[in-house]
């Protein structure tokens, strides 16, 4: 019997390189641009204080390694923080909009242009309600700049049903909540994403402008601040160079969640 | 109310009287079905052929709660088809799949269960007994977009079936299937409805498909749609792959495809 069984494969399905393989071409430019801006350093002979070789700037991050690190521990707990809160604050806020669905699309018009605010501008005033020394304002900035994005997404990803998957559900008399559970939130986690993905770069923009406003004492963005105002330029780069680091490395760590939670979506990608 | 069917089944499992139903769209009112009366007994296996657009899709839905006549009253086992919904007697399979991608072939046949509360394990089993049944097995952790899209409208048909629905209401299930699991499926679905004493109402485009399932075939017409004519189809089961050669079954299907030709022509002729 089972040899009259039609033989049917799956579709095989890349999985792992997708994460790295478009990261080969990109470290190879990087590569090339840090080389071409050695160059121009030197044969044009631009002053340190203007632009600083490379070379320069890699020399004081190891020399400075221990000063860097400690400077980016409250930054980076700072935005940690503040990615958790905004998720789980965008999440909550979107399924509320959602569940309301002739006034969603009003209120998610409205969250999308709010979004277009430069939210990073409400540093000075936040340092000011939670004190600016103290970690709890950068966190609520950046908490506030994670939020929007992932409402948007997370919002638009409720409101995206297949006419199919309701009618499904309404032959199986599901209710409201089953809705919810079992098609709405799945069907939202890649728009959600989407979302995260914009406002985790946002996040560690947000906590480092406003440590330029002030900050616990050696955070990143005030060592950032401080070094400039001293004309300490190769120590700045080396500032920005560890807060982009950051900045990567919270977009990996996204990235990462983002396979182990929505598994359906890189075996469509591949 | 007596109708003309060969069943011997006493009982009425679906009652409709004068259903309409009118579609209201921007380019102006689309009737899609115009004053529809149909009993169809208790364990019965009815199935509706017509043309494209003709409104047999619309009628399932009239049948399942999920569209709400114009006009005209549905029953389904004495009550209200909004009660047979609610108190979840219908199984359904769609003409598209709509399996959820965030959810492994099982836990998509899992997932009436799941919403009707049944426990994890019992579940699990029913849903592996389904999906034996639709040759599926080796797929269970799969993803629907890693199967065809044969394989996926198996799955939907597991999905209908686990609930041991009372009622099945089937879109043109086979139609994304090759012809041997087209006809496997066939065999399995009688098999369940000689087995389970479900009603079926079915929607095909294929003439001997209809023949080879039904009690009856109910002919459609379009524009707007009415019932054309219902024929009993007499022949004995169980039904096997013989019982396609005979010649009751040929005369049975030349039968349909004279009233299906006879609903074409007057609107082609009008075009
Ligand atoms: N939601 C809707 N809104 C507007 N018109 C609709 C809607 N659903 C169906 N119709 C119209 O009603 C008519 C019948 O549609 P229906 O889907 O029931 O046909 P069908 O017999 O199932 O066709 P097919 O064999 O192609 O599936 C068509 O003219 C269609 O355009
Ligand atoms: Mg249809």
């Amino acid at each position: 019997m089972s040899a009259l069984a039609p033989v049917e494969r799956p579709v095989r399905l890349p999985r792992g390189r997708g994460l790295l393989a478009p990261l080969a071409p990109a470290a190879l430019l990087g590569v090339v641009l840090l080389v071409a801006w050695q160059l121009v350093v030197i044969v044009g002979g631009v002053q340190a204080y203007l632009l600083p070789a490379p070379s320069a700037i890699a020399r004081v991050i190891l020399s400075d390694a221990p000063v860097l690190l400690s400077a980016a521990r409250p930054t980076a707990t700072a935005v940690v923080l503040a990615v958790l809160a905004g998720t789980v604050l965008g999440v909550l806020a979107s399924v509320i909009i959602a569940m309301f669905e002739g006034l969603a699309r009003v209120v998610l018009a409205l969250v999308a242009l709010a979004g277009c605010a430069p939210i990073v501008a409400l540093a000075p005033i936040f340092n000011a309600w939670f004190g600016s020394t103290s970690i709890a304002s950068k966190v609520a900035v950046a908490t506030l700049s994670v939020t929007i994005p992932v409402v948007v997404g997370t919002t638009r990803g409720l409101l995206t049903v297949s006419e199919t998957h309701r009618e499904y559900m309404q032959s199986v008399s599901a209710s409201r909540l089953q809705l919810l559970l079992h098609v709405r939130l799945p069907g939202a986690l890649p728009a959600l994403f989407d979302g995260l993905r914009v406002g985790a770069t946002l996040a560690v923009i947000a906590v480092i402008v406003s440590e330029y406003f002030g900050g616990t004492s050696n955070a990143l963005g005030v060592l950032i601040a401080n070094t400039a105002a001293m004309s300490r330029f190769d120590q700045t780069w080396a500032a920005v160079f560890a807060a982009s680091l950051l900045g990567l490395a919270l977009y990996g760590l996204v990235a990462v969640v983002e396979r182990l939670a929505v598994p359906w979506r890189s075996a469509t990608l591949g | 109310m007596s109708t003309s069917t060969a069943s011997t089944s006493t009982s009425t499992a679906i009652h409709l009287a004068g259903i309409s139903k009118t579609f209201s769209t921007s380019s102006g009112d689309v009737v899609a079905l115009d004053d529809i009366d149909l009993d169809i007994p208790q364990g019965a296996f009815v199935s509706l052929l017509g043309p494209s657009g003709c409104g047999k899709s619309t009628l399932l839905r009239v049948i399942g709660d999920l569209v709400t006549p114009t006009a005209g009253t549905v029953q389904v086992a004495g009550t209200s088809a909004a009660e047979a919904r609610r108190t979840r007697q219908y199984g359904m399979a769609f003409q598209a799949p709509g399996l959820m991608d965030w959810r492994t072939v099982r836990r998509n046949v899992e997932l009436p269960l799941q919403v009707q509360g049944v426990g994890r394990a019992e579940r699990r089993q029913r849903a592996d007994e389904m999906l034996e049944l639709v040759k599926l097995t080796q797929f269970a952790d799969h993803r629907p977009r890693q199967l065809s899209g044969g394989m996926q409208q198996r799955v939907a048909i597991a999905r209908a079936l686990a609930m041991q629905p009372r009622v099945l209401l089937m879109d043109e299930p086979l139609g994304a299937l090759d012809e041997m699991n087209r006809e496997h499926l066939q065999r399995e679905l009688l098999r369940i409805w000689r087995a389970t004493g479900t009603t079926v109402v079915f929607v095909t485009h294929s003439i001997p498909e209809a023949v080879f399932l039904s009690t009856e075939v109910v002919v459609m017409s379009p524009r707007p749609g009415r019932i054309a004519s219902r024929i009993p189809v007499d022949l004995p089961y169980p039904r096997t792959d013989e019982t396609r050669l005979t010649d009751e079954f040929q005369a049975a299907e030349r039968h349909v495809r004279e009233r299906l030709h006879a609903v074409l022509e007057p609107s082609t002729a009008g075009l």
